[in-house]
C-alpha cells in the first residue's frame, strides 16, 4: 500500500484539475460561439445554401411565337421535331451509350468528339442534345433500342420552321445563342434554356425578347448525387408572342419568283398606311438550314456567293438612285422657285459645261424638252439644266424630306441609311470641296448617291399620296391605333381641300401628319409627269404599261451607273450587256397604283441589270398587277379591324 | 490498517445499485435514447439496419456499464496492467489480420462485432498511467527514470494506431494519456519540451501522411480550397447545421442529410444531423447532457479518496470532454477532419463499448469509494 504522501499529492492533482476545468469551460465557450455565429447569425445564408444544393431546375424553352403576313398566313411556323438527349448521370457506361448511339444515329467521329466535350464541360445531371432534329427513321429506331441506351431520352419538341424562302431576308431566321449574343442582349438573360433558338436577323431578331417566350421548368428535389427524387413544381414557361405583319405572302412569292436568277429586291408599300406589303430580296437563301446548325459548306457557299444572298437588299443594298431621283429634282426645283416648268431646253445628246462633257442616255439627243417631257423621257441634259439652278444642297434637303438618306424601320440591325450628298457632306466625309460639276451628276442619281430600294419605295410613296410624311410599318401591333379607321373617307376629303393649299395643311394636320410640300399642285406636276412616261408613247416605261382602267399605273425607270462609261466606250458603242457582269448598269424602277387614286408604290431594284425599262419596269408591272388585284381583299380585312 | 485488496465486496446487489451516480446514470440513457432517434433518422426515417443495430448496442453496453460498475475499484487497479497489454496485443494483431476498410486496417473479425482495439485502447492507456502514478511517490514524478515507463506505454499504442493508419483515434489515445501524466504533476517544462519535440517532428512527420489525411488538414486552413473535394465535408457540415437555424428543420426533415449531402452521418456527423433537425436549441441540450456528464466524472473524481480513483475520474471525464470537443469542433468548421466518434451518439460499437466500460470504471470508482485501493 503506498499512501505515504497521499495528501500532497490530492492536493497536486486537485490543482492540476483546476486549470483543466477552466480550460474547458473556454472550449465550451468556443462551442456555444460557433453554434450561435452558424445557427442564429448566419442561419439565413446557409438556408439559401442549403435550398440551393436541394433544389434543381431543369430549363426548358417554349415555342417560338409565330410570325404571320396579313392574312393570318404563317411565315415563320414551328413544327414538331424529335431530338435525342442524354443525361449523362443517368448512364450506367457513358461510352458504351456513345458507341451505341454513334451506330444507329451514324454520327461522325467529330460528332462525338464534340458531345464528349459537351460532356465534360457540363454538370452530370443537365441533359445534352445529341441531336436536335432526327428523322422519323432515326427517331424510331433509337426508340426500337431504348432499353439498352439508358441514359438516352428521347424527347418530341419543337423547332422554327419557315415554309418558303422568299421572306428569308425580311422575317430572318433563328440559330444558337453565341456568347456574343448572351453578353450583349440584355433580355436573353432568363431566356435560355439547353437548345434555346435566338433571332439573327431580321424580324426575329428584331422581335426576339417577345417571340421567344418565357423559359419554362421544372423543379426536381435532388440529392447529393443529383439523382432526382421527387418534383416539386412545374412551370411551363410561356409560348412566345405571335405577331402579324403587313406583309402579303401571295405577293413576296411572286416577286421572290420573278426575282429567281437576278440579282436584287422589290419592294411594295401601302402610300396612306406605310405598310410594307412585299419585301424581297434576290438571291434567297434557306433560313430553316440556320435553326439546326448550318454545315461549314453551305455557310461557305453561302458567304462566297458573287451575289450575297443574306443580305437584305431591299433595306441593306445601297444604289445610286439614277433617274429615279429626277423626281425629286423637279419637286425640289419647283418648290424652290427656280425653275418654270414650261421652259423649254434643247437636248442634242451631250453638253459642255464648267469644261466637261455631259452626256445624255440618249446619244443621238432628245430635241426640245420642257420639264414634263424630261420627265417622261428622263432626259439627262435638261436635268443637268435644273440641278445646276437648283443646286446641291436644295435637292439634298428635299431628299431628305422625302425619306432618303435615314433609316426607314426601327430596329432592323441590317438597315443601311444611304447618302444623300451635299456640300458639307462632302467636306466631312470626304474632305473635299463640292465640284459644280458633282451637282449635274447628283441632279440626275448618280455620283455619290446611295439609297435603298425600300428608301426609293417610300419617297415614291409619298409623291403619290399628294406629299404627306408617312410611317412605314412592317409589324401589326393590337394595341397601335390606325389613323386610318377609314381612309376611303379620308382620300375623298383630301379631295375637296385639294384645290386649296391652306385647306389640304390643316387637313393633313388635323390627321398629325406632316406635308411634304408648299405647292401641291407641284406634286401634282410630278405625278403627271409621270404617268406620261409610262403611260404615253415615248415615256420610258411605255412597254410595260397596263392598259386596264384599274391597273393604270405611272412609274419612273432608273438606271445607275456601276462605273462610268470611258470616252472610248463611248465611242465604240459599247453596249451594256458586253460589259463584265460587275461593271454592268443597275436598273431600277420606281412606281405607283393605281394612277387615280393611288394606293401603293413599288420600288424595283435589279442589280446589274441594265436599263430600268428593260429589266426593271416589266417586273413591277408584274407585280402592281397583283397587289392591286388582292387590293379589295386586303381592304375587306382593314374594314374589319385587325386580330393578331 | 485492515486488511485490504480483497476482490469479495463487502457491498451488497442492493446497496450497489442504490449507490449509482443518478445523475450521470440518466444523463447517460437520455443521450442513448436520444441517439436512437437521431440514427432513426439518418435511416431516412426508417426501422432500418443502422437503428437496430444501434439499439441493440446501447442496450447491450448500458447494461455493460452497469455490470462494469459493479465490479470493485480494486478488481480495475489490480487488473489494469494486464487489460493495457491485452489490447496492446490486439492492436498489434490488427497490424497482420485486421480487417480493412476504406483504406485504413482497424478491425478484428470476432464474429459477433467487428472489434477496434483503438477505441478500447483509450480507456486502457488511461487505466494503465492512473495505476502507475498512483504507486509512485510525488517525489519521484518527475524524475526522468520515471518518465521512461509512461512515454513508452503512451507512444506504442500511438504509433501502431496512426500507422493503421487512424490519425483521429491515436490523437485522442495520446490526449488521454498525456492528461493522466499532467494530472499526476509532471513539471510543465517537460510538456514545453515535449511540445516543441513535437514541433520538430511535424514536418517529417507530415511526410508520412497519406495525400488525403494531408488534404484535410489543409482544408482545415482553408476549406474554400476544394469545396467538392476535401472541403466538401466541412462545407456541407457548415450548411446543415447553419440551415438548421435557431429551432432546427424538424425530426426527420434534415434536407442535408436526407438527401446524402452529409458524408458519414451516421458517425462523425451525427452531431451535424441532429444539429440541423433540432437547430441550436437542440445542439445546446446535447452540449449540456455532455457537460452534466463531464461534471459528474470530475465530482466522482472530487469525493474518491484514492489516488487512482482520483486519477482515472479526472482524465477520463478530461478525455471523455475532450472526444465531444472534437468531434463537435469537427463538424463546426473548429479543428480538421479527423475522424473522431462522439461519445454514445455516433454509430460505432467499439467506440460505445469503450465508453460505456470507462464511464462503468468511473462509476464503480464512485460505488466502491470507501474501499481502499493497493
Amino acid at each position: 500500500m503506498i499512501r505515504s504522501t497521499g495528501e500532497s499529492k490530492v492536493r497536486l492533482i486537485g490543482r492540476r484539475m483546476f486549470i483543466i476545468s477552466a480550460a474547458k469551460a473556454v472550449i465550451v465557450l468556443g462551442i456555444v460561439g460557433r453554434l450561435i455565429s452558424l445557427q442564429i447569425n448566419e442561419s439565413k445564408k446557409y438556408k439559401t445554401l442549403s435550398d440551393k444544393n436541394r433544389f434543381r431546375e431543369w430549363k426548358f424553352s417554349p415555342p417560338r411565337g409565330l410570325i404571320k403576313d396579313y392574312f393570318g398566313k404563317e411565315i415563320a411556323s414551328n413544327k414538331q421535331v424529335y431530338q435525342l438527349h442524354i443525361v449523362p448521370e443517368n448512364s450506367e457506361n457513358l461510352e458504351v451509350l456513345l458507341f451505341r448511339l454513334k451506330n444507329i444515329l451514324e454520327l461522325t467521329e467529330k460528332n462525338v468528339s464534340k458531345i464528349r466535350k459537351k460532356i465534360n464541360s457540363q454538370k452530370p445531371w443537365d441533359p445534352i442534345i445529341v441531336s436536335d432534329n432526327l428523322t422519323w427513321s432515326e427517331f424510331s429506331r433509337i426508340n426500337l433500342f431504348l432499353h439498352e441506351l439508358q441514359g438516352a431520352e428521347p424527347v418530341v419538341s419543337v423547332a422554327r420552321l419557315y415554309k418558303e424562302p422568299s421572306s428569308a431576308h425580311i422575317i430572318g431566321y433563328v440559330s444558337k445563342a453565341s456568347k456574343k449574343d448572351l453578353k450583349t442582349k440584355e433580355y436573353l438573360k432568363n431566356k435560355i434554356a439547353a437548345g434555346t433558338r435566338i433571332g439573327k436577323t431580321g424580324l426575329e431578331n428584331t422581335l426576339d425578347s417577345k417571340v421567344i417566350g418565357d423559359v419554362g421548368y421544372k423543379r426536381y428535389e435532388v440529392n447529393a448525387f443529383g439523382k432526382r427524387i421527387r418534383e416539386i413544381s412545374i412551370d411551363p414557361g410561356k409560348a412566345g408572342e405571335n405577331f402579324r405583319t403587313t406583309l402579303d405572302l401571295e405577293v413576296q412569292e411572286i416577286s421572290s419568283k420573278l426575282l429567281k436568277g437576278k440579282s436584287g429586291a422589290i419592294c411594295v408599300m401601302d402610300i396612306y398606311r406605310g405598310d410594307i406589303i412585299s419585301m424581297v430580296s434576290s438571291p434567297v437563301f434557306d433560313p430553316n438550314k440556320f435553326v439546326h446548325g448550318i454545315d461549314g459548306k453551305s455557310w461557305n457557299t453561302l458567304l462566297k456567293n458573287r451575289d450575297k444572298p443574306l443580305i437584305n437588299k431591299a433595306i441593306a443594298g445601297l444604289y445610286p438612285p439614277g433617274s429615279t431621283i429626277k423626281t425629286l429634282s423637279a419637286i425640289s426645283a419647283l418648290e424652290n422657285d427656280v425653275y418654270n416648268p414650261k421652259k423649254v431646253i434643247q437636248c442634242k445628246g451631250s453638253i459642255e459645261l464648267y469644261g466637261e462633257k455631259f452626256h445624255c442616255w440618249k446619244k443621238k439627243g432628245h430635241g426640245f424638252m420642257d420639264m414634263r417631257e424630261a420627265i417622261k423621257q428622263s432626259c439627262d441634259i435638261y436635268f443637268y439644266e435644273v440641278s445646276r439652278l437648283l443646286g446641291i444642297d436644295r435637292l439634298s434637303e428635299t431628299a431628305k424630306k422625302f425619306g432618303l438618306g435615314q433609316d426607314v424601320l426601327e430596329n432592323l440591325i441590317e438597315e443601311r441609311s444611304g447618302v444623300v450628298p451635299n456640300t458639307s457632306w462632302k467636306k466631312k466625309n470626304i474632305g473635299k470641296n463640292w465640284y459644280l460639276g458633282e451637282t449635274l451628276h447628283a441632279g440626275i442619281g448618280q455620283g455619290y448617291w446611295q439609297s435603298s430600294p425600300l428608301q426609293l419605295c417610300l419617297m415614291t410613296a409619298q409623291i403619290a399620296n399628294g406629299g404627306f410624311k408617312i410611317k412605314p410599318r412592317i409589324i401589326l401591333n393590337n394595341n397601335e391605333k390606325d389613323n386610318f379607321d377609314d381612309l376611303n373617307q379620308f382620300i375623298e376629303d383630301k379631295k375637296l381641300f385639294s384645290g386649296d393649299v391652306e385647306s389640304l395643311y390643316d387637313f393633313i394636320a388635323k390627321y398629325k401628319y406632316k406635308s411634304l410640300f408648299r405647292n401641291p399642285e407641284n406634286i401634282k406636276f410630278v405625278q403627271d409627269a409621270l404617268y406620261g412616261a409610262t403611260n404615253e408613247p415615248g415615256g420610258t416605261s411605255y412597254g410595260s404599261r397596263l392598259t386596264k382602267d384599274k391597273f393604270v399605273f405611272a412609274g419612273k425607270t432608273g438606271t445607275s451607273q456601276v462605273k462610268r462609261f470611258t470616252a472610248k466606250q463611248r465611242e465604240l458603242e459599247v453596249k451594256n450587256e458586253d460589259l463584265p457582269y460587275e461593271d454592268r448598269d443597275h436598273a431600277l424602277f420606281v412606281a405607283f397604283a393605281p394612277y387615280k387614286d393611288p394606293r401603293y408604290s413599288i420600288s424595283v431594284v435589279i442589280e446589274h441589270g441594265g436599263s430600268g425599262s428593260k429589266s426593271a419596269a416589266p417586273i413591277a408591272k408584274k407585280v402592281i398587277k397583283k397587289v392591286l388585284e388582292k387590293h379589295d381583299l386586303r381592304e375587306s380585312i382593314y374594314s374589319k379591324g385587325y386580330i393578331a | 490498517m485492515f486488511k485490504t485488496g480483497s476482490i469479495q465486496s463487502h457491498l451488497t446487489l442492493r446497496d450497489k445499485i442504490f449507490s449509482l451516480d443518478p445523475i450521470l446514470f440518466f444523463s447517460v440513457l437520455i443521450i442513448g435514447i436520444i441517439s436512437m432517434f437521431a440514427m432513426y433518422s439518418t435511416d431516412g426515417g426508417q426501422f432500418a439496419y443502422h437503428t437496430k443495430s444501434h439499439i441493440l448496442r446501447f442496450l447491450v453496453f448500458f447494461g455493460l456499464f452497469i455490470v462494469v460498475s459493479f465490479f470493485q475499484s480494486n478488481f480495475w487497479y489490480n487488473s489494469s496492467t494486464i487489460i493495457y497489454l491485452l489490447i496492446l496485443i490486439l492492436l498489434i494483431f490488427v497490424k497482420y489480420i485486421g480487417l480493412t476498410a476504406s483504406g485504413s486496417q482497424r478491425w478484428l473479425d470476432l464474429y459477433f462485432i467487428n472489434l477496434q482495439p483503438s477505441e478500447l485502447m483509450k480507456i486502457a492507456l488511461i487505466l494503465f498511467l492512473a495505476k502507475y502514478y498512483h504507486r509512485i511517490s510525488t517525489g519521484d514524478v518527475n524524475r526522468t527514470r520515471y518518465l521512461i515507463q509512461p512515454i513508452l506505454a503512451l507512444i506504442f499504442p500511438v504509433i501502431l494506431v496512426i500507422t493503421q493508419p487512424d490519425l483521429g483515434t491515436a490523437f485522442l489515445i495520446g490526449v488521454g494519456g498525456i492528461i493522466v501524466i499532467w494530472l499526476s504533476g509532471v513539471k510543465f517544462k517537460f510538456f514545453a519540451y515535449l511540445s516543441i519535440a513535437f514541433i520538430a517532428i511535424a514536418p517529417v512527420a507530415v511526410s508520412f501522411l497519406k495525400p488525403y489525411q494531408k488534404a484535410r488538414i489543409l482544408t482545415f486552413f482553408d476549406p474554400g480550397r476544394d469545396p467538392l473535394g476535401a472541403g466538401y465535408q466541412i462545407t456541407q457540415s457548415k450548411i446543415a447545421i447553419g440551415s438548421g437555424g435557431l429551432f432546427g428543420k424538424g425530426f426527420l426533415n434534415g434536407s442535408q442529410s436526407y438527401l446524402d449531402y452529409l458524408p458519414e452521418k451516421h458517425t462523425d456527423f451525427i452531431f451535424t444531423l441532429f444539429s440541423e433537425e433540432f437547430g441550436f436549441f437542440g445542439s445546446c441540450i446535447i452540449l449540456l447532457l455532455y457537460i452534466i456528464i463531464t461534471y459528474r466524472l470530475v465530482h466522482i473524481g472530487n469525493i474518491v479518496r484514492d489516488t487512482f480513483g482520483k486519477l482515472y475520474c479526472y482524465s477520463f471525464a478530461t478525455a471523455f470532454f475532450t472526444y465531444v470537443a472534437i468531434n463537435m469542433g469537427m463538424v463546426l468548421g473548429l479543428v480538421p477532419i479527423v475522424g473522431a466518434p462522439l461519445p454514445i451518439l455516433s454509430y460505432g460499437g467499439s467506440s460505445m463499448m469503450a465508453i460505456m466500460i470507462g464511464l462503468g470504471i468511473a462509476m464503480s470508482c464512485k460505488i466502491h469509494k470507501d474501499q481502499t485501493i493497493g
